[in-house]
């Protein structure tokens, strides 16, 4: 690498220079290497600007395995919602999304769109559109969508660069962004085609903690409006600005309590703070949380108390009487906090404070959601996160993280206190919840690097001393730091050079792992659209099961434009946007109620089913069964849940009446509510009479590896309507009452 | 290229050539009668004969003809059947249960009658119906309090019976004064049916057993829930009548005089002919047929029909509902027309106000919820056609520019900013200039 840049970089100051000169270093190679020696500076920028534009570009590619394998298509549930509010953009302008009211979603209560959701994600995707259509190019705005958020990954390098510059020098932000760019905890969430919000606000995230860290060590007003509008796009981007608005108190907590109050904090704070505020109530969905939600009151009374310090150094100024000041100090804190407390107290007992989500408590109580808010503890990406999901998503850098801490202490700063809370809290929450490993990645990279820079600057410092040393030593005095160095070198100096040696290739070697690891990880585990699912055939070859796409371009071909379907709440968003048919209830999970009555239905017997899918006008049902092919995140699997969230709502539904000994299944010793319901029932509809595998009987469950128990289904208020090739997805059409009865 | 025009016309044609049902002209028109014996038709020739008096084209064919079939290429050749054959255990041609149940489920109309002895696919069609008759083939019912009176004794079993539903539109508005004579099976309805209706009760003391036998076990069916002739209209507006006697239709029942037991009126023609014939009208919708047109709702002075409403605004509703006189469409006039602005429940109920002329409307304003509302009119009148009209409209609240720009409330803050903007710059010129 370095040897390449050399060439690259004598060619380039051949073609400055005159060719007199050129021929003078030519001739005379002393003189060359001193105008190399005086380019130094500009060597290094080059090196920096071409290995940052190689990451850059890895960055982008290493997301695109999942185009290059199936197409260029929308993944996930929540990015289809995204794709269609951005269509929607793109298609009706700005104030028609801003007041949309979506009367096809959460039938028959509706949605507005524009008021329930972050808009940054789509208003971005929109502006690359519009720029891209300006430059005369003619793409089609999925392809934008599908790219948005590898580019926002490429950018994110960027932003770790220049954050591990001002955190530790400048090769530890180079490592940082090489780090990021292919960390498997950031692309599992920003492949193309996971067109969510994740994708922009990581980097919107770190933007954020980057600028707010600048202001802090410069005390520039500038910095501290700029990360005050790095804080406004990650609020318009992500409901994850709720750990920024926490965390830089936190942090300016910190630096009050350790003595390190300074009035660059209190410029940087202040500003960041107000202005963030004020932009981020512009965000129709967050309003006036800022000073109404108990979420938000840390930041504010942090704030005050930002205040009341000013206010105590001024008065120290004035006072001189130490003992007075005491007093008044004591006095002062006092009144502060009483009045902190009374503030809050008053405000939360009259309701103006609203009191922490649901979501909020169970991250600082993992156990909550389970036992208070079943609709929040079914999401598979909220459940406590499984150690090996540490070590798959973070490798190398779970063990340089400590190193990072390390080295972190070792030097400490207001920026390097700052990467510490950062990555101590966001390990935390990376636990509690196992899609948090996302906000903690860019803190686990930007330590590692540390760790990295530091010990390869240290190891190669050792090597190339000691050659120094060995070479320049005779001829030239070293310098004053020079030489301590040498002294300490001077002890074992053979051994330790080539213990300098050897650990530079061991960390080569784990970093060279870490790239295979991550790219392995992209290619198999994270590069699946799971709207298409892909499997192995009996001789090696890919099978590729469409059945969703199937299934919803079935109901937009056949349905009637305002049919209302019917199906557990993960499906609502692709059906709205593939299928475009009006839903009962989606992703966006606003009312529990609603998707409590959903769950109800579906675990009933089908009589009672039928009531209540005719109260909410239903004409589909949609379940989506694995058990031809075995794909096991099929209704049946989620559909203790869906007793638990129904049951939540609706005491008539007992989770223990659907298990048999507290065991769940679906075979012959299945309980009889179990093999009645409507969901079983949808489910299992002539499967016994399905051969799946061959030695096993007929209804043989694979995804269960069980024959089912009720082979013989009738339907009395439903029909089969369309069942898809792998039988992944089937339909049902509720009949219309008895014409005579 | 000739033969394709001609073709092309005659396709063109085909609607205008077809005298079938339509929503234009209800009333039934090619009816099918289907007998167990051919002497039926010269037997119950009056009530054939009235049919036909009205309009309606009556094609007789044996029940077991095998050519019989009641459509074709999928579009129905009748508009309305007749069954006069309750001893009939397979229909001829491509008849059967199924095939029946199908004819009234696409909206068409049935009169059928048992009779003693009424075979299983009869019974079967009655059944679909929510109609159940006596299970014991040979019972009739019997009545000793009110049979009527003849010159022998008998059995008691043809018995007059004046329980008629009280419904003018059913039975048209002249009152049926003299009793109707029944000889045949009783039958009862099913309680979880709501569409099925008796038509004639049998009196209190009436039960169904075999007169022939001695009466071993109580009689299952006893007193007035024994249904003599029952009318059932479907959900899509198809109307059945099931009577359990085939004779009560004949021209000797109608012609033949009628005394009651224990009274001393003597009528001379029994109200058999009224009866039938007036439930036959209602039957085959030359009476009690409804129609709503031109729904229309809008905001109050507009012309057009929003796509979506705001809330809190103020909304008209009109609809024009007309009755079918048997030759043209009437207005209907009624104070009792709803409408429901509806979202799981009704959130607006309103009477409809009426012009007399068939125009019903009303206006209301939009509720303060937003949602996927319904503009819903149940109407559901004994006799008539039931109306079930939705229209869905979503109502969306207020855009970010409708609310008011500027409100008393908040003045307080205005100045407050803008002193506050005010003081800030002269703080600024101060302290930047006075030192």
């Amino acid at each position: 690498m370095v040897g390449k840049m050399e060439a690259v970089n004598g060619v380039k100051s051949g073609s400055n220079s005159s060719p007199s000169t050129f021929q003078s270093a030519f001739f005379k190679p002393d003189l060359s290497l001193k105008s190399l020696k005086l380019k130094t500076k500009q060597q290094e920028l080059l090196i920096r600007v071409s290995i940052l534009t190689l990451v850059y570009i890895l960055a982008f590619i290493t997301r695109l395995f999942s185009v290059l394998r199936y197409e260029s298509m929308i993944h996930e549930f929540d990015p289809y919602f995204n794709y269609r509010t951005t269509l929607f953009l793109t298609e009706k302008g700005f104030y028609e999304f801003w007041n949309w009211f979506d009367s096809e979603s959460w039938y028959p209560l509706g949605r507005i769109i524009g008021g329930t959701l972050y808009p940054g994600l789509m208003v971005t995707a929109a502006l690359i559109y519009s720029i891209i259509r300006f430059l005369r190019f003619a793409v089609h705005i999925r392809e934008v969508c599908v790219l948005t958020a590898p580019f926002f990954a490429s950018n994110t390098t960027i932003v770790a660069y220049f954050f591990g510059k001002e955190l530790w020098d400048s090769g530890a932000g180079l490592v940082a962004a090489a780090l990021i760019a292919i960390c498997p905890g950031y692309i599992s969430r920003s492949v193309a085609g996971s067109y969510d919000n994740e994708g922009v606000a990581i980097f919107a995230l770190l933007l954020t903690f980057y600028l707010f860290v600048k202001a802090v060590n410069t005390g520039s007003l500038a910095w501290a409006l700029a990360s005050a509008f790095g804080y406004f796009y990650m609020v318009s981007a992500w409901g994850g600005y709720v750990f920024i608005i926490n965390l830089i108190p936190l942090y300016a907590m910190v630096l009050l309590i350790t003595g390190r109050y300074s009035m660059r904090l209190y410029v940087a704070y202040n500003c960041m703070y107000i202005l963030g505020m004020l932009l981020a109530m512009q965000i129709r969905f967050v309003g006036f949380q800022h000073v109404q939600s108990g979420e938000h009151m840390a930041a504010m009374g942090v704030f005050f108390l930002m205040q009341v310090f000013y206010f105590l150094d001024w008065v120290k100024h004035l006072l001189s009487d130490t003992k007075l000041f005491q007093a008044f100090l004591r006095i002062t804190v006092t009144c502060a906090v009483g009045v902190g407390a009374i503030a809050l107290g008053v405000g939360t007992a009259s309701g103006y404070i609203s009191p922490w989500t649901g979501r909020f408590y169970s991250l600082l109580d993992p156990t909550y959601a389970k036992d208070h808010i079943p609709i929040i503890a079914s999401v598979s990406e909220h459940q406590p996160t499984a150690w090996s999901s540490f070590m798959f998503d973070f490798h190398i850098l779970l063990f340089l993280f400590p190193a990072g801490l390390y080295f972190c202490f070792k030097r400490l700063s207001d920026a390097t206190i700052f990467i510490v809370m950062y990555g101590l809290t966001s390990m935390y929450f990376a636990g509690v919840m196992v899609r948090l490993i996302l906000v903690a990645t860019p803190a686990m990279c930007l330590i590692s690097a540390i760790a990295v820079s530091a010990t390869i600057k240290n190891l190669t410092q050792l090597v190339r001393t000691k050659s120094k040393v060995a070479h320049t030593g005779s001829s030239k005095g070293t310098t004053s730091g020079k030489a301590s160095s040498k002294a300490s070198l001077d002890q074992s100096l053979p051994f330790q050079r080539n213990g300098a040696v050897a650990l530079l290739i061991g960390a080569f070697y784990l970093l060279c792992k870490y790239v295979t690891h991550c790219t392995w990880v992209t290619s198999e585990a994270y590069s699946s659209p799971s709207i298409v699912l892909a499997a192995r055939g009996a001789y090696g070859n890919r099978v590729i099961f469409d059945d969703y796409r199937e299934a919803y371009f079935w109901l937009r071909q056949n349905t009637p434009p305002d049919a209302k379907v019917m199906s557990w709440w993960d499906y609502g968003y692709q059906i709205t946007a593939m299928g475009n048919r009006t839903v009962i209830v989606d992703n966006n999970t606003w009312n529990n109620t609603h998707i409590a009555t959903v769950g109800r239905a579906m675990s009933s017997y089908e009589d009672e089913a039928y009531e209540i899918m005719r109260s909410l006008d239903v004409d589909y049902v949609l379940v989506v069964f694995g058990g031809v092919t075995g794909y096991s995140s099929d209704d049946i699997n989620k559909f203790l849940w869906m007793v638990r969230i129904g049951g939540g709502v609706f005491p008539v539904i007992k989770e223990p009446d659907y298990l048999v000994n507290g065991e769940y299944r679906v075979d012959k010793g299945a309980a009889p509510k179990m093999l009645n319901c409507l969901m079983y029932k949808l489910s299992y509809y002539r499967f016994g009479e399905l051969q799946t595998e061959y030695g096993k009987p007929p209804g043989y469950d694979r995804a269960r590896g069980a024959e089912i128990g009720n082979k013989d289904i009738k339907l009395e208020y439903l029909e089969e309507a369309f069942t898809t090739s792998n039988w992944i997805v089937r339909i049902y059409k509720v009949k219309p009452p008895n014409n005579r009865w | 290229m000739s033969r394709f025009v001609v073709f092309l016309t005659l396709i063109a044609l085909l609607p205008t050539l077809s005298f079938s049902f339509t929503p234009e002209s209800p009333t039934d028109r090619r009816i099918l009668v289907l007998l167990d014996d051919v002497s039926l038709k010269s037997s119950h020739s009056l009530f054939f004969k009235s049919l036909q008096s009205r309009g309606f084209e009556l094609e007789f064919k044996l029940a077991d003809d095998p050519k019989i079939s009641l459509q074709r290429y999928g579009q129905y050749l009748y508009d309305g059947l007749i069954l006069f054959s309750p001893t009939i255990e397979r229909f001829g041609g491509s008849v059967d249960l199924a095939a029946i149940l199908d004819f009234v489920d696409s909206g068409h109309d049935l009169i059928m009658s048992a009779d003693v002895s009424a075979s299983d696919l009869i019974r079967e069609i009655a059944t679909e119906c929510g109609v159940e008759f006596d299970e014991d083939p040979a019972a009739m019912v019997i009545d000793h309090t009110s049979f009527a009176v003849s010159d022998t004794e008998g059995d008691h079993t043809l018995i007059v019976s004046d329980d008629f539903i009280k419904s003018d539109v059913i039975l048209g508005k002249e009152k049926i004064e003299a009793p109707v004579l029944f000889r045949g099976i009783g039958h009862s309805t099913n309680p979880a049916n709501s569409l099925v209706l008796k038509a004639l009760s049998a009196s209190p003391a009436a039960y169904s057993a075999n007169p022939k036998s001695k009466l071993s076990n109580p009689p299952s069916l006893t007193g007035s829930a024994i249904s003599l002739v029952s009318v059932v209209q479907a959900r899509n507006n198809a109307r059945v009548l099931i009577s359990g006697s085939l004779s009560m239709f004949s021209n000797r029942l109608f012609r033949s005089g009628v005394q009651k037991a224990g009274s001393s009126t003597k009528h001379e023609k029994s109200g058999n002919e009224q009866f039938l014939t007036e439930l036959s009208r209602w039957v085959f919708h030359e009476r009690g047929h409804l129609k709503a047109v031109n729904v229309s709702h809008q905001n109050v002075g507009e012309a057009n029909e929003p796509s979506m409403y705001r809330i809190k605004d103020d909304l008209e509703y009109s609809v024009e509902i007309y009755e079918w006189s048997g030759t043209s469409w009437e207005p209907y006039v009624a104070e009792d027309v709803q409408v429901q602005f509806y979202m799981m429940s009704p959130y607006v109920l309103k009477t409809l106000s009426t012009n007399q002329k068939g125009l019903y409307y009303t206006a209301f304003k939009v509720p303060d919820v937003y949602g996927v509302f319904q503009f819903k009119v149940e109407y559901q009148r004994l006799g008539y056609t039931s109306l079930s009209l939705s229209k869905q409209i979503p109502v969306r609240p207020f855009r970010h520019n409708e609310y008011e720009r500027f409100i008393t409330a908040a003045f307080p803050y205005y100045g407050s900013s803008f002193s506050m903007m005010a003081g800030f710059f002269i703080f600024t010129i101060v302290y930047l200039y006075n030192k």
